[in-house]
């Protein structure tokens, strides 16, 4: 059961959008956002549901992985249209029985709000397809380092440092919990029958040894890091350093020509 | 030769609440440069606190303790006696900081603030030098414990240092992964000419060592090259260390009186000594 679960679903490739800053992508990810929520009607959303779909194509990773994607939140999408569809009264009446009506403008409305999940969706998952969890943390680090001016000097890399350690560690506890969870149904512990009140309290027995272990574990890795010359970041080095390539001026252009047509839409349309 | 690291009369106590517990007691050694030294002790016989001495984890409660002249407990200096006198840990899994190999073997040149180009060129000749360097992009979870152990030392190699302290670096893996581990600190002794102090508790570790010194209860209780401390099973025994099996018959047949020297750890070796003392009896 706990093999299943994956931090980060980089998908290997050697695509145009693999190949960007992800510096970049964190920012132009937050600028199609921005524009998703901008967008006032069905053209201007379309728009940028184009330019999302010309990405997806960009990114080469397969269609299957993104529809996997969808399925995982395929209720919270039902949901919003069925609450959607009651919701507004415009237009003309379709159907309509007991206290709840059914019109043109409430379809077209389930249908937009839908639109706007979904391309919200897809377009984190293809950032977090595209971009390693370290590459992310690294961008993290980078664009948060003005902060540094507002008297967070140590803030950032910390944050930083304990994002890196945290992925580095979640397949070693992952691995842990197994370890402990076999322990423990060896000794005659049943953690999957009974009541939920019973199964919670059958993961006690697993929780407190993990927790143990973990803080065991800090403190060693503390020391070793204190080994490693480890000085709080001050004076660090990256062996990695990111750089902006011609790919991710473009990319910013063409990323602002959207939110550009997509206001100017908003205006005349 | 002279001496790396000096430990001068150091006591070291820990002070647990109000109890206090004195690990060493005015405790000396002198590590040569450039010498292989194998540490042998059973749990408890201070060597892990010797380990942290040595390169300032911990500082002595009095005496000290000093790398190429200068003293652990000199905070100024600190960062470069930590550079100079690497330390290796028993898991492998709590040294590693990154989830990519050469990333985290970077980590040490990093914080010592080298170039970007300097760091990739001292991670290439790290992971080259324990036999990692086709693993440098995989993920530590992946890796088999011989392998993240020998990654780990590929970290503190890329600090450059002139001598590696293991303490136990073999203990939590198998058989084939602790083969692996002991070959590569003899190449980094023969090939690279880093200092390294061993600290095990498995005796067969220690055969190819130029000394060996064995602690108990915080004292140095013999100190001298492995085939002298070889022959005397007895002392190993009484320390409560394992003795490996060869060994044991070895010892058993000369106890029950048979001209036999207990020096040697491999099979076939064995086997060749117990020939030649059984046709020198028929002779």
């Amino acid at each position: 059961m706990l093999k299943d679960i994956t931090f980060g679903q980089y998908f290997e490739s050697n695509s145009f959008v693999h190949k960007l800053d992800p510096r970049s992508k964190l920012l132009l990810l937050i600028l199609i956002i921005v524009s998703i929520f901008v967008a006032q009607n069905a053209f201007a959303l379309s728009v940028v549901a184009i330019f999302i779909i010309l990405s997806v194509f960009l990114s080469k990773i397969p269609i299957k992985m993104y529809l996997k994607n969808i399925k995982a939140i395929l209720p919270i999408i039902i949901f919003t249209m069925i609450i959607n569809l009651f919701y507004n009264a415009s237009g003309t009446i379709l159907i309509s029985f007991w206290k709840l009506t059914i019109t043109t403008g409430s379809i077209y409305r389930a249908l937009y709000m839908s639109a706007r999940i979904l391309l919200l969706i897809i377009s984190s998952a293809e950032l977090t397809y595209t971009t390693t969890p370290n590459e992310l943390t690294d961008a993290i680090e980078k664009l948060l380092a003005p902060l540094r001016f507002v008297g967070l000097k140590n803030a950032v890399h910390t944050l930083a440092m304990m994002m890196t350690i945290a992925l580095r560690f979640i397949p070693t506890l992952i691995e842990e919990t197994q370890k402990i969870m076999n322990a423990q149904k060896a000794r005659g512990a049943d953690l999957e029958n009974g009541k939920l009140i019973e199964r919670i309290k059958a993961l006690v027995p697993i929780l407190i040894p993990l927790l143990i272990s973990s803080v065991r574990r800090a403190y060693e890795l503390a020391e070793a890091m204190e080994c490693r010359c480890y000085n709080g970041g001050e004076g660090r080095v990256r062996m990695k350093q990111l750089k902006y390539s011609i790919s991710d001026y473009i990319s910013f252009v063409v990323v602002l020509v959207v939110m550009a047509v997509v206001i100017l839409i908003n205006i005349f349309l | 030769m002279d001496n790396i690291i000096e430990v001068k009369n150091v006591t070291f106590e820990y002070e647990d609440g109000s109890q206090k517990d004195i690990v060493l007691n005015n405790f000396s050694l002198d590590i040569k440069r450039g010498d292989f030294t194998v540490v042998l002790g059973h749990n408890g016989s201070g060597k892990s606190t010797l380990a942290k001495l040595l390169n300032g984890l911990y500082k002595p409660t009095s005496g000290q303790v000093l790398v190429d002249g200068i003293s652990t407990t000199d905070e100024v200096t600190e960062i470069e006696i930590k550079r100079r006198v690497g330390l290796v840990f028993q898991n492998p899994d709590n040294q590693l900081v990154a989830s990519i190999v050469e990333e985290d073997v970077a980590f040490g040149p990093e914080n010592l603030g080298h170039s970007s180009d300097l760091i990739r060129q001292e991670v290439d000749e790290a992971l080259k030098a324990v036999d990692m360097y086709e693993f440098r992009n995989s993920t530590p979870h992946r890796l088999s414990g011989g392998q993240k152990q020998r990654v780990a030392i590929a970290g503190i190699i890329a600090m450059k240092p002139d001598c590696i302290v293991l303490d136990e670096p073999t203990a939590m893996l198998d058989p084939k992964g602790r083969a692996e581990i002991i070959s590569t600190i003899k190449k980094l002794n023969r090939e690279y000419g880093i200092t390294i102090v061993l600290i095990t508790h498995f005796m067969e570790e220690a055969v190819d060592a130029d000394r060996v010194i064995v602690m108990d209860n915080g004292n140095i209780v013999a100190d001298s090259t492995p085939k002298n401390i070889f022959n005397n099973i007895d002392l190993l025994k009484q320390v409560g260390l394992d003795v490996p099996q060869t060994t044991e018959l070895l010892f058993r047949l000369k106890q029950g009186g048979m001209n036999i020297t207990t020096d040697v750890i491999s099979i076939e070796e064995s086997a060749k000594k117990i020939y030649n003392a059984i046709h020198l009896e028929e002779i």
